[in-house]
């Protein structure tokens, strides 16, 4: 399968700080890669790229075959872009919008008009689609801005933080959107905040921090590297935390987190529900008493935490500093 | 789902084909077009605000300077409509910096469209303000008892030349809007130049009242001779002389402007 998106080494500087660092990255055709990490660790520099609005200050990149330095015009009729700040027209009616993009993509005015009601469509705009997009909710927008990417019906889309800052609901209708258009066939470079996200829609998935990608796989295969599983348990007294850590040990595949002023631990294990009830069994034995107890899968903050050793929150108040 | 089903359609080279600009800035231009239209509070500047100035400059100015404010009116009338327009070619570059800044460029920049489309759109779009001026200040200012002087073509090719000028100019305030950080900014920077570009002039005294260094000033200032020309088609006078000034002038600021905005349209980040 020929790669549909190929990066090597590509470095950006905005004065001191580095914004890209040798960033590598390789997605085949038809499938979706996950750019997965905390703000400010490059995702939207490497998309800004990728889509061309950006020059690197060096390394080289190809989408859809075109080199994105050399043949950026070229390239940009094969790309479709949405953003993190929908870039649609508040003045303009959701169908006016997406009218505009057909006709400087030359569909013509006829094929322009029935290709904006096609996506409208599509998107649950309809009703909504004859109303300046001022109006529209936050889901909406969104929506509105991804058909927007899709007029031309471009072979490889990039999404940068397609989600970021909508209610779960809209979330999961968004998701089913994109879920769609890979089954098509179409190529997606995704950025994303949450390990949910790119677990739900990413073939494979790039951990990215200071402008480079630290680790890669599949979804399971990098919460496997994060340890499967977190089981989080609070007590009652500080006393017993140390009786807990003693215990659980064997069943931990990494380290243990111990929240003294919460009274909470936080345990990587693998197997899932059955860990859960083998560390309930363990800590009853023992006559520790458990407040509260429950299973979740990693989130970004434990890949975060594992791969590098910090959190991804404070990456954030680094990258601000 | 046929999402991207009609793979076929994908465009291939579209930039390069024949009145691919042109299309495109058109396409543009509509869009600038619908959102004055929307939001017509945005014509404030083009209906109301030149109104107003005409009110207090010849119930102010009239009598002092022509002895009556009718004859000063026929006087006021020709020059403010250029004074009109220039404060309205502003707003060109403060929208194009709104937008630049909330990302829709970043949308036109990722599509296979000539850069310099969405600059070509904003400005065509925003000639709609300068003809409304027009109207409007003929409209009231025949209310107020302004009476062409020579004969209809001559006022619309007055109109035509004053739009002409600000069409030429706005480029200056596309660069400064796509050069500067805040669309505060741009607007600061662009009434700085603008206050000198139209007071500097024979607006509202005549010339050789003025002291010689600001006469000085008036006989080179472009603005000056657009206000001539158009005295001299609505009015009767010299217009062959002040025409091609203003023509001149006119090329002269799109030549350097427009490739200095697209430049640095480019280059932005």
């Amino acid at each position: 399968m020929p790669d549909a998106i190929v990066a090597e080494g590509l470095v950006k500087k905005y004065g001191d700080v580095v914004a890209l660092d040798g960033m590598e990255l390789t997605v085949p055709e038809g499938t979706v890669f996950g750019l997965l990490g905390p703000n400010g660790a490059g995702k939207t520099t490497t998309v800004r790229i990728l889509t061309t609005l950006l020059k690197p200050d060096a390394g080289h990149a190809k989408v859809a075959g075109f080199d994105v330095v050399r043949d950026a015009r070229r390239l940009r009729a094969h790309i479709g872009a949405s953003g993190q700040y929908a870039a649609v027209d508040d003045h303009l009616t959701g169908a006016e919008n997406l009218e505009m993009v057909g006709r400087l993509y030359h569909l013509g005015v006829k094929r322009a008009k029935q290709r904006a009601r096609e996506l409208l469509e599509r998107f649950d705009l309809t009703e909504a689609g004859d109303r300046p997009v001022q109006g529209y909710s936050g889901g909406m927008r969104r929506r509105l801005d991804l058909a927007g990417a899709l007029v031309a019906s471009p072979p490889v889309l990039f999404l940068d933080e397609p989600t970021t800052g909508l209610d779960p609901r809209a979330r999961a209708s968004l998701w089913d959107v994109i879920s769609e258009l890979v089954t098509a066939g179409t190529t997606v470079l995704l950025t994303t905040q949450y390990m949910e996200e790119a677990d739900r829609l990413a073939d494979r998935i790039g951990v990215v921090d200071h402008g480079h990608v630290i680790a890669l796989g599949t979804a399971d295969e990098l919460k496997d590297q994060v340890g499967g599983d977190r089981i989080e348990l609070s007590v009652t007294s500080a006393a017993d935390l140390e009786a807990v850590r003693r215990t659980l040990a064997p069943l931990a595949v990494g380290d243990m987190q111990i929240d003294a002023t919460a009274l909470q631990v936080t345990i990587p294990v693998t197997g899932g529900a059955a860990a859960l009830t083998t560390a309930l069994g363990h800590l009853s034995t023992e006559r520790i008493t458990v407040r509260d107890a429950g299973l979740r899968r990693p989130t970004l903050d434990d890949v975060f935490l594992t791969l590098t050793g910090h959190e991804a929150d404070e990456k954030i108040k680094e990258t601000v500093r | 789902m046929t999402i991207v089903a009609d793979r076929g359609t994908t465009p291939t080279g579209l930039a390069e084909r024949p009145f691919g600009l042109v299309r495109h800035s058109l396409a543009l231009g509509r869009r600038s077009l619908i959102k004055t239209l929307r939001t017509p509070e945005q014509l404030l500047d083009v209906t109301l605000q030149p109104v107003v100035f005409v009110v207090i400059f010849v119930y102010l100015l009239g009598g002092a300077v022509s002895g009556s404010t009718d004859d000063y009116l026929q006087f006021l009338l020709p020059a403010i409509m250029v004074q009109t327009v220039l404060f309205a070619a502003p707003a060109t570059g403060v929208g194009l910096n709104t937008d630049i800044k909330k990302g829709v460029f970043d949308r036109f920049r990722s599509l296979p469209i000539g850069r310099s489309a969405p600059l070509i759109g904003s400005v065509l779009g925003d000639l709609i303000r300068y003809v409304v001026a027009m109207a409007s200040l003929l409209a009231f200012g025949s209310l107020m008892g302004f009476r062409i002087q020579t004969d209809p073509f001559s006022a619309l090719a007055a109109c035509l030349l004053t739009i002409l000028f600000a069409f030429c100019v706005s480029w200056a305030f596309v660069f400064l809007g796509v050069l500067m950080r805040e669309p505060g900014g741009v607007q600061g920077v662009a009434f700085m130049f603008m206050f000198p570009l139209t007071f500097g002039t024979s607006m509202i005294a005549p010339v050789d009242t003025l002291p010689g260094w600001l006469q000085a000033w008036v006989s080179v200032n472009p603005v000056a001779h657009v206000m001539d020309a158009n005295r001299g088609l609505m009015l009767g006078g010299p217009v062959a002389g002040p025409v091609a000034w203003t023509l001149l002038w006119s090329a002269g600021l799109l030549a350097v402007f427009a490739p200095l905005a697209v430049r640095a349209y480019r280059r932005r980040a």
